[in-house]
């Protein structure tokens, strides 16, 4: 008996995937396979970015593609895990004629894939993750794309923001600046741009690493506030970890926008469970948060007054959200680059990794896409694949992220020094690994 | 009618001691290994080599040796994907700065995790049980810490080591049937390996000790040796397929991989599949590493054939639902046989020696 129930269990899963033939690849149709994570610890998250990207993405094909050109995308769960990564990668890749690109959407994967996708041609897109020293391009990481910011850009922002606070750069002789970091390869990464820039500037860096996953972090706050005395924290942490320092530091009385938090740390998710405590507290973004941007209003119009979209209406608007949107403009505005110069037709991974090196999304482009004021221009080469670096910076009211300042450039001189160096020492491991 | 002991006479020792005793489970290993060294590579896409048969390889050969230390030896580890790391490491450092020959890098990364296994086992001289799985998990994430600091073994932030261009006697080997080959010559000679040492004196002390260690004290076996010699043979398998994660599946050690997760989810495939039972972690492994892809993709074929589901559904719910059914398929799998898939197995087999009589 149980056996005969195990056989039928086997039969109900199995019957359709016998039954399963490849799809029918449509001429004028551009494959766009999403790496998404709606489980998992970082659900949140990922569920705000694959949402976002989707409904554009939608948008796009009701305003009649891309030159032409539907966009045909389909979801493939990783739960944020390498394993899974690469699965759905190798799955996807040769899918409905072949993918041309690819946004791991989680550092671990990226770092999975940079190889595969080298060797397959497929650009990938890590909109502000990944490795930082791919901005370099060139022949030592061809496929890979940090595009708009990377954390050793935004690092840069976040000094340069603390000088403007305190009145000038050169204000920040003898301040103190704590970095508050969860203690794996992620939260580590800026700790040389860091070290370099207290060189320069005189400042005292602190560091205080918090054991993964960060829940307790009491005894650091203890050291920053008490032991440290410091004056500014830069929250470095990711998922739940996010929130822990807010309620920590109101329970040992330090001020709330003296910390600035990274951009994954900069969500609604992050503070609205550390409610009132979470009042003041800054991050950095590199994208517009909230619903006032023609392009926002524009999916809220065609798709959520339609009843359609991928996720409740009230996330429209939020910082996972709007990041989901503007991956979706970086990967449009690369295709409709990939058209223009190769003609309209679905294109390949070196036509796209082509056009990645030859963005130029400016004022009046950003303007007809309804996206100025969201993000800032961007300008990529084959030997910057960043574009820009820009970051701005927010404040959470107690209900909402507002906006604070204007878009802040990143410290060239000091980012393309760490950047060569460290891609010169990958440069050189791979030589010894070839 | 085909399946019995029946007609089936032992003359000599050797057919005594004989691994698959009756003829038709010779055949049926026989096909089995026929399959997988003739068919698969031949007939599979690249899509099934790469992102199935190579980690079922892999995990089940992580299964295999947590199966050892936790069916056999009867001692509970949450360590092993910290052991896997360890593997991964090692292989990468010895392979691409001493240029150690692969084979060799491979059975080094397995003895250097037997070492570190067998260190982190001496407390299971004085605590069993839970108290031990607590105590392992130290060294899973003693071990995390260790890799993510020290950067002569991670090189620096990213901890992600990529391997260079696997080569041996100038054998080059980059497409996906030979690194599949390089994982399945590893992983039968393990698993035989293990099949037999399972029935010697030492997998005997194992099983003593796991049954009852106060009456396998008495009767004059050494706990302290027994004991530590299953955290190193265990963990000498979970640095081999550390080694082979790096080596034959994703092309780089990255501590990412080899996270707690990871640990809970070997534990669940010996569980799953059957403790103490070696096909059982060759099963286990299928089914957590494979299930959750099979599910996905049925979901995506009726999605495409039958009716479209992302229509009814909101995203949300269909990538949870797929972790549901992962979750009930589970409960009812453990419910229907508590002692795991490899049980069930024999079932069917207990079943045919009768069939097609009744008794």
């Amino acid at each position: 008996m149980k056996l005969r129930w195990a056989l039928v269990i086997s039969l109900v899963i199995a019957g359709p995937m016998l039954m399963a033939g490849p799809a029918a690849a449509q001429e004028k149709e551009q494959w766009l396979p999403l790496l998404c994570y709606r489980t998992g610890p970082y659900a949140p998250g990922g569920s705000g970015l694959c949402g976002g990207f989707e409904d554009y993405i939608d948008l796009i094909n009701l305003k009649g593609g891309v030159e032409g050109i539907k966009l045909k995308w389909e979801e493939c769960e990783t739960a944020y895990s390498p394993p899974r990564g690469v699965e759905c990668y190798e799955r996807t890749k040769q899918e409905h004629g072949g993918a041309c690109v690819h946004h791991p959407r989680a550092t671990g994967i990226t770092y999975a894939l940079t190889e595969r996708a080298t060797a397959d041609k497929i650009p990938l897109m890590t909109l502000g993750y990944g490795r930082a020293d791919a901005q370099a391009g060139g022949d030592i990481f061809p496929y890979v794309f940090p595009l708009v910011t990377t954390y050793w850009s935004q690092v840069t922002g976040k000094i340069k923001y603390i000088a403007q606070r305190e009145g000038g750069l050169e204000e920040l002789k003898g301040k103190k600046i704590a970095l508050l970091y969860i203690d794996v390869a992620y939260g580590q990464e800026t700790i040389p741009v860091l070290k370099t820039l207290a060189a320069k500037y005189g400042f005292e860096l602190g560091l205080f690493p918090v054991p993964p996953p960060g829940l307790e972090q009491s005894a650091q706050w203890l050291d920053i506030k008490r032991r440290f005395k410091a004056d500014w924290v830069i929250n470095r942490n990711w998922g739940i970890s996010c929130t822990v320092p807010l309620k920590e530091a109101a329970r040992v009385g330090f001020p709330r926008d003296h910390i600035i938090g990274v951009w994954w740390c900069g969500s609604e998710e992050d503070v609205v469970p550390a409610g009132p405590a979470a009042k003041g507290y800054i991050s950095t973004n590199f994208h517009g948060v909230g619903q006032n941007f023609p392009v926002i209003q524009e999916i809220l119009d065609q798709i959520y007054m339609k009843g359609k979209g991928n996720l409740p209406v009230t996330r429209v608007g939020t910082v996972y959200y709007n990041r989901g949107v503007i991956e979706g403009i970086m990967t449009v505005e690369a295709l409709r680059t990939a058209y223009k110069e190769f003609g309209a037709k679905p294109v390949t991974g070196e036509q796209v990794k082509w056009a990645l090196e030859h963005l130029n999304i400016d004022a009046a482009r950003l303007k007809e896409i309804g996206a100025q004021g969201f993000m800032p221009p961007i300008k990529t080469s084959p030997t910057d694949h960043e574009g820009g670096g820009w970051v701005r910076f927010q404040q959470w009211d107690g209900t909402k992220w507002v906006p604070i300042g204007d878009w802040v450039t990143p410290m060239k001189e000091v980012v393309a020094e760490q950047v060569k160096k460290s891609a010169a020492e990958y440069a050189a491991k791979k030589k010894e690994e070839k | 009618m085909f399946y019995r002991e029946t007609g089936v006479f032992k003359t000599t020792y050797a057919t005594d001691m004989e691994l698959f005793p009756l003829p038709l489970d010779k055949i049926g290993f026989a096909v089995c290994i026929l399959f997988a060294f003739l068919i698969v590579p031949f007939f599979a896409s690249h899509y099934l080599l790469v992102s199935i048969f190579i980690p079922f390889l892999v995990f089940s050969l992580a299964a295999l040796g947590l199966n050892i230390l936790t069916g056999y030896a009867g001692q509970l580890s949450l360590g092993h994907a910290g052991f896997m790391a360890v593997g991964a490491y090692a292989t990468v450092v010895m392979y691409n700065r001493y240029d150690v020959p692969l084979p060799l890098a491979l059975l080094g990364a397995g003895a250097i995790t037997a070492v570190v296994g067998s260190t982190f086992g001496l407390p299971s001289l004085r605590i069993k049980g839970f108290y031990l799985a607590v105590s392992t998990l130290a060294a899973q994430l003693i071990i995390e810490w260790v890799i993510t600091h020290v950067k002569w073994i991670s090189g620096g932030v990213y901890s992600t080591v990529d391997i260079r261009a696997l080569e041996f006697m100038g054998w080059k080997i980059d497409t996906a049937p030979e690194k599949y080959y390089v994982a399945l010559v590893i992983v039968v000679v393990m698993a035989l390996f293990a099949k037999n040492l399972m029935r010697s004196r030492i997998g005997r002390a194992w099983m003593s000790i796991r049954d009852m260690d106060v009456a396998s004290e008495i009767i004059g076996i050494s706990q302290f040796k027994y004991k530590v010699l299953a955290f190193a043979v265990s963990s000498f398998y979970a640095g081999v397929a550390g080694g082979l994660v790096v080596a034959v599946y994703y092309g780089s050690a990255n501590i990412e991989e080899f996270h707690l997760m990871l640990s809970f989810e070997i534990l669940g495939m010996v569980i799953i599949g059957g403790m103490g039972s070696i096909l059982g972690s060759f099963l286990g492994a299928a089914f957590m590493t494979l299930l959750p892809i099979f599910i996905d993709l049925s979901i995506s074929s009726i999605s495409h054939n039958i009716v479209d589901l992302s229509k009814v559904f909101t995203p949300d719910l269909m990538a949870n639902a797929k972790n549901m059914i992962f979750g009930a398929l589970i409960i009812f799998f453990l419910a229907v046989e508590p002692l795991g898939l490899a049980r069930l197995w024999n079932t069917i087999k207990d079943y045919l020696r009768l069939w097609p009589f009744p008794y």
